[in-house]
């Protein structure tokens, strides 16, 4: 009996945040339609997700491609298919983890910093204080977040899969010793257009994710410095979580 | 409707049967509490920690929704009103926080001219209006540094400073005083008395300091489990025979008053 009510309770609670992270979203869209447009917010804000981002999001899809073609010709070169470990890496890199790994870095660098910025805004009073001088705190802090991680996800993306591939082209050249005419012809040649674009809309969705979840977590604090630190631990965890399930499900539907 | 259309636009404070709480199995903050301020007075709400005082001025800035009852703010019902109403009710309005709340990635004359930048007056202006206001609340030169950089007390004169740049006709204040020495305690007193006097601001502050508050106020408002306990001119007050207001303001350990938490 208890547990079924702990059970009821869990997932009850668990649905009506999602409800309400989406209803920030909503706000937030339409906040942005109405002036003031926060341009310089947001450009501060693409800074931050974006160009910041850039060296983290670089060493990780250098490191995943390089591993990937490592792997993949280990076992390839058992029946003499070296030549495929470029197929792979770039089907893979663009397909799922360009867009999965860059949305995972980017949760734990950015979604962390929103959720304590807004959260200890929250207990210092500052959101109230923003309401006070007539200016509204989703359109001033969520939605500039909100586009700001949307945008720059799938860029960052185009970066971690192009310098995923040239990984993955460096540790096969170098290493495992296939050509680079071969590794070059072969990277692109079974890659389609849908894949790239499926990664960026994958990316988009992400952004837009731990954007939201985080600037939820941030707003919803009550108390101090303690349910701050808690408020970054959930948006952490429930956007890199968000980011698996939407990644599953984009790929369900799109491949 | 433009809010500048309102009726009845006249800087009063009206608040009307008011209950409130946090929660549906939490207890009552306010049970019907009522209050009038008129334009151009200045109320001082005093009473116990935990009375609901600054629940009620985030109440009458529609940041607390009550359970029921009406706030009439310059004729506009916060409780009712939609957003965009109140930020048009929010710039004749302004409100001192209790630690200043300053926007900390902000320098201090950003933070103090806040919502002229909302309204587009640019950077000049700006500084000009930062300076005169920081002036006025003893903080002259401050205008280029980080509120990270200041004293409790400062920051909570700069944010004096934020809550009058744009000369709001209704002013709250929650405890404007607490934590300044006493010179400048009597410094930020004055010049509320000041802006009552030559503006005619209404002005509501929430105190601890029964000196200010017999300072500035018209009025004092004391506040008692959820409800108006006296509601008097300063000499009214002091002349109570209340037990409980005469506990209060003597500031006496013993006495007929129940404090939340330790006795009930």
């Amino acid at each position: 009996m208890f547990r079924v009510e702990w059970i009821g309770r869990r997932a009850l609670e668990a649905l009506g945040q999602c409800g309400r992270v989406l209803l920030l979203g909503v706000e937030a869209a339409r906040w942005t339609l109405r002036p003031p447009f926060r341009f310089d917010m947001f450009l501060d804000q693409l800074l931050h997700v974006g160009v910041l981002s850039l060296p983290v999001v670089l060493i990780t899809g250098a490191f995943t491609g390089m591993v990937l073609a490592l792997q993949t010709a280990a076992a390839f070169r058992l029946f003499g298919a070296e030549n495929l470990v470029a197929t792979v890496v770039s089907l893979s890199m663009t397909r799922e983890l360009g867009p999965v790994l860059t949305g995972l870095m980017v949760a734990g660098r950015v979604g962390s910093a929103m959720a304590a910025e807004l959260g200890t805004m929250r207990v210092s009073e500052q959101i109230d204080a923003l309401h006070t001088l007539a200016t509204n705190p989703v359109q001033y802090l969520v939605a500039p977040r909100l586009w700001a991680a949307t945008l720059a996800l799938p860029m960052l993306v185009v970066f971690s899969d192009l310098i995923g591939i040239l990984g993955g082209r460096f540790v096969a050249v170098h290493l495992v010793g296939t050509s680079a005419l071969a590794y070059d012809a072969r990277a692109i040649q079974f890659l389609r257009v849908e894949d790239v674009f499926v990664g960026l809309l994958k990316a988009a969705l992400f952004g837009a994710a731990i954007a939201l979840i985080s600037c939820y977590q941030g707003y919803a604090v009550r108390g101090g410095a303690r349910e701050v630190g808690l408020a970054v631990n959930r948006a952490v965890v429930q956007s890199i979580v968000m980011i698996l399930v939407i990644n599953y499900f984009v790929t369900a539907y799109s491949f | 409707m433009e809010p500048r259309d309102r009726i009845g636009r006249d800087g009063a404070v009206r608040v009307r049967d008011l209950w409130t709480r946090f929660g549906e199995s939490e207890p009552w903050v306010h049970r019907g509490l009522s209050l009038d301020v008129a334009p151009g007075e200045s109320v001082s709400i005093i009473g116990g920690s935990g009375a609901g005082k600054s629940v009620l001025l985030r109440a009458m800035i529609g940041l607390h929704a009550p359970e029921s009852g009406t706030v009439e703010v310059d004729g506009l019902d916060v409780t009712r009103a939609s957003r965009p109403a109140l930020y048009g009710l929010m710039r004749q309005v302004g409100v001192v926080f209790q630690f200043g709340a300053l926007f900390d990635s902000l320098p201090v004359w950003e933070n103090v001219t806040f919502a002229l930048r909302e309204r587009g007056l640019g950077e000049r202006d700006r500084r000009r209006i930062a300076a005169e206001k920081l002036h006025m609340v003893g903080l002259a030169k401050t205008e280029d540094r980080l509120p990270g950089e200041l004293s409790g007390g400062m920051r909570k004169r700069v944010g004096l400073a934020r809550a009058i740049a744009h000369d709001p006709r209704i002013l709250f204040c929650d405890e404007p005083t607490s934590g300044l020495d006493p010179v400048m305690s009597d410094t930020v007193s004055e010049l509320i008395l000041q802006l009552k006097r030559r503006l005619e601001v209404t002005t509501v502050t929430i105190t601890h300091d029964m000196k200010s508050a017999y300072k500035i106020a018209d009025r004092i408002a004391m506040l008692y489990q959820g409800r108006l306990r006296a509601f008097g001119s300063p000499d009214e007050i002091r002349a109570s025979d209340d037990p409980i207001v005469k506990q209060f303001i003597q500031g006496h350990a013993q006495g007929p008053m129940s404090i939340p938490g330790e006795l009930g």
